[in-house]
């Protein structure tokens, strides 16, 4: 579904991603680890196609076609979503407004604000004066509606309280479960792995991917030993 | 005498000018209706027998008290006025009174290079209410026209008036409003100010004075700016009694032209609170935008604050809403229009939709 072949991508004339080879099958649910400041949001925005993100080498495949050059939007329309960890805010401009773009049946648009709490927060303006966890569960109903094939969760769990999280990893759970898509999911508290259940992890530090293995396995040794540890590890399978 | 229907008092060429103004003219949605174009009074009517509605010199002529308003806000406040007026409305709604659906005035210009001059008289007496919807339009053959309109509205105690005043010109005519509003005790006056068509110039900075307790002033505007075009506007209130409030908020986009965004709230009392805000969005390299928020007082029992953010429209914003699948353009358009969000105007609900009907018409061929 997706491939990074050599991927070198720099912001602002810094590189920040180093020669990444990456791939997500249909079907698969990836899971990205690393500390701060490690290139994973660098990483979902460069596949986006944001203006920042310059690309110096390397593809970026997605369903066979290579998509360096594409803009954002045709991107989303070959079947790419993002759910952004800091949403900006939009004043006027409505969450039903969205939703309504994004999909044509009504009930499916009331049943999931229900499931997702959000039926009040539909007439309100984008993200303005929504707490941490109403943007969350904002930015996942919207990616839901939009039913890409492949989605970018850049952590969907920070700053949402233990209640939502149970409510959106379920309704995220059901979805990929259901529908079949790929997903690939920053994380950094790790609660979701309790909800989604992942083929893959991967550490990434200094911009290259590291490590790979069974995410909640790898979960478990980074809050142990934390990130540098990763770098000596032997049980994980090694990237090079 | 006039003839019977709005409708049938102009040429059919002009419906659609005269609706872009908020105009009713089945006036099936209005309460009272008021026609001048150029220097003639078209049409008046009332359906109700509690509101006055007829020219200002009618109502000079036929109620003696009358005389007694003209003028009286400018004397207040030690200002000149045009004597040169020909025209314009007064409308005068009964003690207790409330009229539920709109009322509606137009001042419209037809004739090349005329120079329309009005003076309108608005009377909302103790604890009436009303809502007032004024359009200022003209013909397209109107070239080089001038409109003045001189407004005094006098809000008794209790009464509430909302007022809506829709600017839809042509791009070749000047005009300049100026109102003054006067609030008695517990009164409120609310000014939706609309204009998003090509206009050469527009200076306006319509007051509001809060002469008693607990009365309140809220000033909206929305305002479109087109390439080689003026729009100086702003709205002033000056507090004169205790425990008065007010809001001034506008939103300007430029989409070539030059905006001064003004706003001043002035205290001459203590116990006052009131806010102003001014947000401004330049899209076009050519457009300028000048937001000129002004707050002051001698007093120290007073609450102003002020709120002022221009620019381009964010790469952020944009970039969202294409991650969601529109396009550049589209996401641009959709920004502008939450920008230009009608809830910002205190409005019922019929005229809400009047107006964001009219504004995505407007929006639709300006970008």
């Amino acid at each position: 579904m997706l491939e990074l072949r050599n991927l070198s991508v720099e912001v602002s004339g810094k590189v920040i991603l180093k020669d990444i080879n990456f791939g997500v099958k249909k079907g698969e649910v990836m899971i990205l680890f690393g500390p701060n400041g490690s290139g994973k949001t660098t990483l979902i925005k460069t596949i986006m196609g944001f203006g920042s993100y310059n690309i110096k080498e390397g593809k970026i495949i997605f369903k066979g076609k290579n998509m360096n050059k594409l803009p954002v939007e045709k991107r989303v329309r070959l079947g790419l979503g993002i759910m952004y960890q800091h949403p900006p805010k939009i004043r006027g401009v409505k969450l039903h407004q969205l939703a309504q773009f994004l999909c044509k049946d009504k009930k499916r648009i009331e049943d999931l604000a229900n499931r997702l709490s959000l039926k009040e927060h539909l007439g309100r303006d984008l993200n303005l004066d929504f707490s941490g966890g109403e943007m969350k569960r904002s930015e996942l109903f919207q990616i839901i509606l939009q039913d890409p094939d492949l989605l970018l969760l850049d952590e969907p769990e920070s700053g949402v309280d233990i209640e939502n999280i149970s409510i959106m990893g379920g309704v995220l759970n059901d979805y990929l479960k259901e529908e079949g898509k790929s997903a690939l999911i920053i994380t950094h508290t790790g609660y979701i792995l309790d909800y989604i259940k992942a083929e893959k992890g991967w550490v990434m530090m200094d911009g290259k991917f590291w490590c790979a293995g069974e995410p909640k396995k790898m979960f478990e040794s980074i809050k142990e030993a934390g990130y540098e540890k990763c770098k000596e590890c032997d049980v994980q399978e090694r990237i090079s | 005498m006039f003839k019977k229907e709005l409708a049938k008092t102009v040429d059919s060429q002009d419906y659609e000018n005269i609706a872009s103004a908020g105009m009713d003219l089945s006036e099936k949605t209005r309460s009272a209706s008021f026609l001048q174009q150029d220097n003639q009074i078209l049409f008046y009517r009332s359906l109700l027998k509690d509101v006055d509605i007829l020219s200002t010199q009618e109502a000079l002529d036929k109620f003696p008290d009358v005389k007694e308003y003209f003028g009286k806000s400018f004397g207040l406040l030690e200002r000149d006025f045009a004597r040169d007026t020909e025209g314009g409305y007064f409308i005068r709604v009964k003690k207790g009174q409330t009229v539920k659906l709109p009322i509606q005035a137009c001042l419209f210009l037809k004739r090349e290079r005329f120079k329309q001059k009005v003076h309108n008289i608005i009377i909302i007496e103790e604890a009436a209410r009303l809502y007032l919807i004024t359009g200022c339009s003209a013909s397209k053959a109107a070239n080089e026209g001038f409109h003045l309109g001189i407004s005094e509205f006098f809000v008794k105690k209790g009464g509430y008036l909302n007022f809506t005043m829709i600017h839809s010109w042509q791009k070749d005519i000047s005009v300049r409003p100026i109102s003054i509003a006067l609030l008695e005790e517990e009164a409120s006056f609310i000014s939706n100010y609309i204009c998003l068509k090509p206009v050469r110039e527009i200076v306006m900075y319509p007051t509001a004075v809060l002469l008693g307790q607990g009365s309140r002033a809220i000033f909206n505007s929305l305002i479109l700016s087109h390439p080689n075009t003026l729009q100086d506007i702003g709205s002033r209130v000056i507090f004169r009694a205790k425990n008065t409030q007010a809001e001034i908020t506008s939103r300007a986009v430029s989409l070539g032209g030059k905006v001064i965004a003004r706003g001043h709230l002035k205290t001459e009392s203590d116990d006052i609170k009131a806010h102003l805000e001014c947000r401004g969005l330049v899209i076009s390299k050519r457009g300028t935008i000048h937001a000129i928020p002004e707050l002051e007082t001698d007093f120290r029992e007073v609450n102003l604050s002020h709120e002022a953010a221009i620019g381009k429209i964010s790469k952020e914003e944009i970039e969202y809403l294409c991650s969601r699948g529109l396009s550049k353009d589209q996401a641009q358009s959709v920004i502008v229009r939450g920008f230009m969000d009608v809830n910002i105007l205190a409005l019922p609900d019929l005229l809400k939709k009047e107006i964001r009907d009219l504004e995505e018409k407007t929006l639709k061929v300006s970008l």
